[in-house]
């Protein structure tokens, strides 16, 4: 008899960071087909490219970096990224804007600083914020959600393709005929016009909590980020510390001015508030670590954002928000260290 | 019925205690060899005071200890000793350790000089050197000589803890004990009260050893009160003696320090029967409770077994291997040392033999990198970042590893069993625990000490360059003659 011997522990739960990637992944799905059923089949094509492109980089950079190519390939790391961003990219956008943002995304904000577990920046918001400064026009292309009220143009699959790979759209159509601005941006352009705040809100495109359609795609991601805190996969702190971040200080200038901020609802229910809240801040790798530190972390990114969504020059900001916490983050771990067992504090 | 309350961390194990349990505690059959290590307690090992071709007594002192943390040691037997040599030792299966091996001969004849002790008049230190005498150490794990552990207790511990907070999930050698000895626990508690001079004395078990707390309270009620029996949740690692005491007291131990530093003095339930056999029945420490477990043995149990009987001896006791297990090791899954054989010794600090099938446990699988997802320090009783004590391990930063409480950890493996990416975090840990240890002692130093000390790192470790040289050279000139 030869036994194998080992340290321990010696048993270990059925756990793996594919399981983790995987759940992440299926909490989304909600989020998704909401989404395509206001905007059209766009996103299916986006998400298509995300993730082919997502895989080609991750194994050619796996291979460049001599690392093993199947478990980090099957580790769903690359697929979450991929999804995230294809998410937030208009779904008419031309093909080259995703395959690039991706590519970027996973080359450089991921594997130049070491790949999986390594990446000081979420490489989503990464490839999503190179996209949005250099691109800007064509990340504004939102089209008209399907119940806004306007009349929005339903695309077939193929007219759906013909927009984004040779960017035509059917002749008797433009790109204004078919777009509008997102509730944040209408909010943003009117109160800018002088409009009030009612005033702003009262175009067809709103509902009852932002924007038509986008309130829907909020609720849904809010749904399988509530499965994620269920599983504990997610914990509460960051998506509740950042929607915080958003809620109070809109709540704060809201009950200030009624008439030119919105309301801390209506904060939280557009854009990317809950994507950023429940799948993006809390990207563990990314983000800080003890509990007081991602309740930190979490509220600052709601806190840029807001700012810049009210002051700044973008009508979103969760991105930056996420993006300028990243850089906080070895800041915060250091000062948010719980008090160890047995020590004063 | 007292309950309370875990304080932080830990894990809800599924518990596997019934299968050992649901056969009552019988005695092992006598083995014809007994091996006996000098090391299996805690500090400098033991001296033999018998030579090969002796004759012994059972219970009869044959070695003793060498140091203030050191034990004797007894024959478990009437026989005579074989030989003093190295054996294999289930403590560190790699190395063997000097051992005397005895040959029984059945007679079971016993030291005459090992009479009950009156404990009621004595002085506690008088207590305490008896107790010494009678080679106890603890038997919940850490095998530190209890005399030692007791003669660091403060003049007046004010809260004596028996633990019977058993959390490891197959092991059941303690529930058994106090399902069926709860008076030898209740006397060896009041022996312990009488050499610490306690106030209180609380037995804890887990709340999901209902019919050990009922032994035990029919037992503290014939024996005349003066003891509670607690029921704390069943979560690992409950029996933690930090995690135990706070979950009872709220106090925390202080880092570094010992329960003594807060009044509180912790003893196993075990560790209580077998004072309690050594000084009303004048049985030293030879024999003790061992879980045989695991869906690789036939018929699970606990059976009370004599120091040195080989495991193979007990494992077919119990029916022999149901089949080839997958691992067998000493202890429960998370803390467990693997043995490669079943060719070892029961020794005093042996609580479980657990010969695990694949359904049993789940090995790690292949590592993946750190995700920093914390599931790690949302389960660390310690309350320690172990995903930040793996990052400063792997880049051996050594002062930070103190700072963020390498040596706080109790390792109990909490952690490994949560981490989605499968890292041996225990297992590093425990190879950066010394550079610690010694970048604190080189800290504390006077400039001058330091520099002593470092120079003679730099000579030690010249003189082991020297004598590898020197081996390797004899190596090759033995290898290139023809």
């Amino acid at each position: 008899m030869s036994l194998p011997t080992s340290q321990p522990p010696h048993s270990v739960a059925p756990n793996s960071v594919a399981r983790v990637m995987g759940i992440v992944l299926i909490a989304l799905i909600p989020a998704i087909v909401v989404h395509i059923v206001f905007f059209g089949i766009g996103l299916a094509v986006q998400l298509t490219l995300a993730i082919a492109t997502a895989l080609i980089t991750e194994a050619i950079a796996l291979h460049l970096r001599r690392q093993p190519v199947r478990p980090f390939l099957s580790d769903g790391s690359a697929l979450i990224t991929a999804v995230l961003l294809a998410f937030c990219l208009p779904p008419l956008a031309p093909w080259w804007l995703v395959v690039s943002g991706t590519a970027f995304a996973i080359l450089l904000a991921k594997h130049l600083y070491g790949g999986l577990g390594s990446n000081p920046f979420n490489p989503a918001m990464v490839g999503y914020v190179v996209l949005l400064v250099s691109f800007p026009q064509h990340l504004t292309r939102w089209l008209t959600p399907e119940a806004s009220g306007l009349h929005p143009v339903d695309l077939s699959f193929v007219q759906t393709l013909h927009a984004i790979f040779i960017g035509q759209l059917p002749p008797e159509l433009t790109w204004d005929a078919i777009t509008s601005p997102t509730p944040l941006d209408a909010v943003r352009t009117g109160l800018k016009m002088g409009l009030t705040l009612q005033e702003a809100q009262a175009a067809p495109t709103f509902g009852g909590l932002g924007g038509r359609g986008w309130e829907w795609i909020n609720l849904a991601v809010l749904a399988g980020g509530i499965w994620l805190l269920a599983l504990k996969i997610v914990r509460w702190h960051i998506p509740v510390a950042l929607l915080a971040g958003l809620a109070i200080p809109a709540a704060i200038m809201h009950a200030v001015d009624p008439g030119s901020y919105a309301g801390a609802l209506f904060e939280v229910t557009s854009g990317a508030s809950m994507l950023g809240a429940f799948f993006i801040a809390t990207d563990p790798v990314s983000a800080a670590t003890s509990d007081r530190g991602r309740l930190v972390y979490g509220f600052g990114i709601g806190l840029v954002a807001y700012i810049i969504r009210t002051w700044g020059g973008y009508p979103d900001g969760i991105a930056f928000g996420v993006l300028l916490l990243n850089l906080a983050v070895p800041l915060i771990d250091r000062y948010t260290v719980p008090r160890i067992y047995g020590r004063a504090t | 019925m007292t309950t309370r309350s875990q304080t932080r961390g830990g894990l809800k194990l599924e518990t596997h205690k019934h299968r050992s349990t649901m056969r009552p505690l019988r005695a092992a059959r006598p083995a014809e060899l007994l091996t006996l290590p000098l090391d299996q307690h805690a500090g400098a090992a033991a001296r033999p005071i018998v030579a090969t071709g002796d004759l012994v007594a059972l219970g009869q002192p044959i070695a003793e200890p060498t140091a203030d943390i050191s034990a004797w040691l007894h024959s478990p037997v009437s026989g005579r000793v074989r030989a003093i040599e190295p054996q294999p030792s289930a403590l560190h299966p790699d190395t063997p350790s000097l051992a005397i091996v005895i040959e029984n001969d059945g007679a079971d004849r016993t030291h005459a000089a090992n009479q009950p002790f009156d404990f009621s008049n004595a002085e506690p230190a008088a207590i305490v050197e008896h107790i010494a005498r009678g080679g106890i150490v603890g038997l919940g794990g850490a095998i530190f000589p209890t005399a030692a552990k007791l003669a660091r207790a403060p003049a007046k511990s004010a809260h004596l803890i028996v633990n019977g907070a058993e959390c490891e999930p197959w092991i059941s050698c303690d529930d058994m004990l106090m399902r069926e000895r709860a008076s030898e626990v209740i006397a060896g508690a009041k022996v312990l009260c009488r050499a610490v001079l306690a106030e209180h004395c609380t037995i804890a078990v887990e709340d999901d050893m209902r019919e050990a707390a009922q032994a035990l309270r029919e037992a503290v009620e014939h024996a005349g009160g003066g003891i509670e029996v607690v029921e704390v949740p069943s979560i690992y690692p409950a029996g933690g003696e930090r995690q135990l005491i706070t979950t009872l007291t709220g106090l925390e131990v202080p880092s570094g320090g010992l329960p003594q530093d807060i009044g509180i003095l912790c003893q196993n339930v075990g560790t209580a029967a077998a004072i309690a056999r050594w000084v009303h029945d004048g049985e030293p420490l030879i024999r003790r409770v061992v879980t045989i477990t695991g869906s690789a043995i036939q018929e699970p149990a606990n059976l009370d077994a004599v120091i040195g009987t080989p495991l193979s001896r007990l494992i077919a006791d119990c029916g022999g291997f149901a089949t080839e297990p997958a691992k067998l090791m000493m202890g429960g899954p998370m803390m467990g040392i693997a043995l490669p054989t079943d060719q070892f010794a029961v020794l005093k600090g042996m609580n479980c033999v657990f010969a695990a099938t694949l359904r049993d446990i789940q090995p790690a699988g292949p590592e993946m990198p750190c995700i920093r997802c914390g599931s790690c320090s949302e389960v660390c009783p310690a309350i320690l970042l172990p995903q930040q004590l793996h990052r400063l391990a792997l880049a051996g930063e050594v002062p930070e590893l103190d700072e963020y409480g390498l040596l706080d950890c109790i390792e109990c493996g909490c952690c490994d069993y949560v981490c989605p990416s499968q890292i041996p975090l225990v297992e590093r840990f425990r190879v950066a625990k010394p550079e610690v240890l010694r970048y604190r002692t080189m800290r504390s130093m006077a400039p001058e000490a330091r520099a002593q000390f470092e120079a003679r790192e730099v000579r030690l470790a010249r003189l082991e360059e020297e004598r590898r040289a020197r081996l390797a050279e004899k190596r090759r000139s033995i290898t290139s003659k023809p």
